[in-house]
This record gives structure tokens, C-alpha cells and sequence, in this order.
């Protein structure tokens, strides 16, 4: 019973743990930033599930219907997932100046340069 | 959902990263719709596999299309990350079980929503009437964030670097 209530949970920890190490372990910083939006999704993917009420519909009210899911975590991430854009915005906004200065988007090679200058 | 992590262990492969990222969005999605969450679905489609995409599309070609092979080991984020999930995951059996009717997430303000939104309102979809009516000043404050990243990608990329280069070039 566990096993099956808490599948979704896992999926998430799954998904958050392959962002994560896609973050920490690449060096390629368009790379890192699309394992910031997995991560992102993973979390989204986990305030949905709280809001998902077994046998419910959306939460939108019409006739006939008794059991909704909770609308409160719908808006919550409808909100999270603007202004995730626009951190991505602005973090693929700053990889194409960093492109401009150093000639390139692998972080080690960035360090390299660093310490030479 | 399966797939979806089948999709995030080939992005670690390929440089098709931007478009297997675009593809677990909309399985995200997908998701939502099994979740209840239609707005957010629609949301996410729109902004997560169409807004994100374009922008990164953009940024590779402006930059490079070639991730460079990995140079050094990675033990060390491997064993860090493992730890993390594992404690994640202990952390998950404390949480209630899915579609639990009774969780307290459902039995607080979530229900008074439910009730009071439609009469109140006058608008049938809660989740809307949520955002804009209850929670409008949150929307407000989400402009804003959306506003700052704009001039913040503008000053980063924008002409008026060169410009103000011209005019220190003219006044020497």
C-alpha cells in the first residue's frame, strides 16, 4: 500500500536527483540550465500530486460534480512555472554574454582563462 | 511518468538536449492532465515546451551546438546526489498517501476555495478565480519578476554596450 501512495513521491525524487546531478556534475552551462528546469518540473510534478484528490475532477464547478481537486497548489505552480521562464531567460541571456567574453560555455574552460589572466 | 524518466536518463547522453527537454515538458503535462491541473497544463505547454525551447534554441545558435567530452571523473557529485535522493526518499514516507481525501493539505483552505469562489466571484473555474481575484497581488508581483528578467536580459544583451563604447571612443 505504501509502494503505490507514495510512487509519485519517488518519481519525483528521481527526477529532481537526475537535474540535480545534471547541474553539478556538466560543465556545459546550456546543459546546466536545462537540468535546472527538470528540477523545476520534478517540483511541480510534487505540488500537483498533493492537490490531486482520488475520484475528483478539475476544479472547475459545474453540475452533477461533488469532489474537486484542491485549486490552491494549481495556482501556486501556475505562478512558479512564469517566473521560471524568466529565470531561464535571464540565465541563457547570460551564457550568450559569457560566449561574447570568453569564446565559450564550458565552465572549466572559464576557469582556465580566469587563472591565465 | 515512466517515460519521462526514460526521456531525463537519454538528455544526459546527446546534444538533442534542448529538444528532450522540450519533450519531457509536455509529458509534464501530460501529467498535469492526469493531476487535475488542466491551467497548468496549459500553462506548462505553452511556456515550458514552447518559451523555453525558442530561448535556449536561440542561445545555442548564438553560441556553440557541441557539449565537449567530460574531462574529469564524476564520483563525487554521484555519491553527494545519491545521498541527497536517499534522503528524500526517507523523507517521502511521512508524506500522505496520493489522492488521499483526508491529507490536511485537503482539509484546510483548500474546501473554503471550493465553496466560496464561485459565489463570491462569480467565475465557475476556481483555480482562476484564485489567481486573479483572491491572489491578484501575487500576479501583480509575478509582472513584476517578469519585468525585471526582461530589462535584465536587455541590459546583458542589448545594443547600448556598444553605443556607450563609441561615444568613450569619441570623447578620447
Amino acid at each position: 500500500m505504501a509502494a503505490v501512495g507514495l510512487y509519485n513521491y519517488w518519481i519525483v525524487v528521481f527526477l529532481m536527483m537526475a537535474g540535480f546531478y545534471i547541474v553539478i556534475a556538466h560543465d556545459n552551462l546550456v546543459k546546466k540550465i536545462v537540468g535546472l528546469n527538470v528540477f523545476q518540473a520534478s517540483v511541480f510534478v510534487m505540488y500537483i500530486t498533493f492537490g490531486k484528490i482520488q475520484g475528483g475532477t478539475a476544479p472547475i464547478i459545474a453540475e452533477g460534480i461533488t469532489t474537486y481537486s484542491n485549486p490552491l497548489p494549481h495556482v501556486l505552480i501556475l505562478t512558479a512555472i512564469v517566473v521560471g521562464v524568466a529565470t531561464t531567460a535571464l540565465g541563457l541571456a547570460l551564457v550568450v554574454r559569457i560566449n561574447e567574453a570568453y569564446g565559450t560555455i564550458e565552465e572549466d574552460e572559464i576557469h582556465v582563462q580566469d587563472e591565465e589572466s | 511518468m515512466s517515460i519521462t524518466v526514460c526521456a531525463i536518463l537519454r538528455i544526459r547522453n546527446l546534444y538533442a538536449v534542448v529538444m528532450l527537454g522540450s519533450i519531457f515538458s509536455v509529458m509534464a503535462a501530460a501529467i498535469f492532465v492526469i493531476l487535475d491541473a488542466v491551467d497548468v497544463a496549459f500553462t506548462e505547454a505553452a511556456v515550458g515546451a514552447g518559451i523555453s525551447t525558442v530561448l535556449a534554441l536561440g542561445t545555442i545558435a548564438l553560441t556553440t551546438d557541441r557539449e565537449k567530452k567530460p574531462s574529469h571523473t564524476k564520483i563525487l557529485p554521484l555519491i553527494m546526489v545519491c545521498l541527497t535522493g536517499v534522503a528524500l526518499i526517507y523523507g517521502t514516507l511521512d508524506l500522505a498517501h496520493y489522492g488521499d481525501p483526508n491529507a490536511p493539505v485537503q482539509t484546510h483552505v483548500g474546501p473554503d476555495y471550493l465553496r466560496d469562489a464561485p459565489v463570491k466571484t462569480g467565475i465557475p473555474n476556481v483555480v482562476t478565480s484564485i489567481l486573479a481575484s483572491y491572489r491578484g497581488y501575487d500576479t501583480l508581483g509575478e509582472v513584476v519578476v517578469i519585468f525585471t528578467a526582461g530589462i535584465g536580459v536587455i541590459l546583458l544583451l542589448g545594443n547600448w554596450r556598444h553605443i556607450g563604447r563609441r561615444r568613450e571612443d569619441k570623447d578620447v
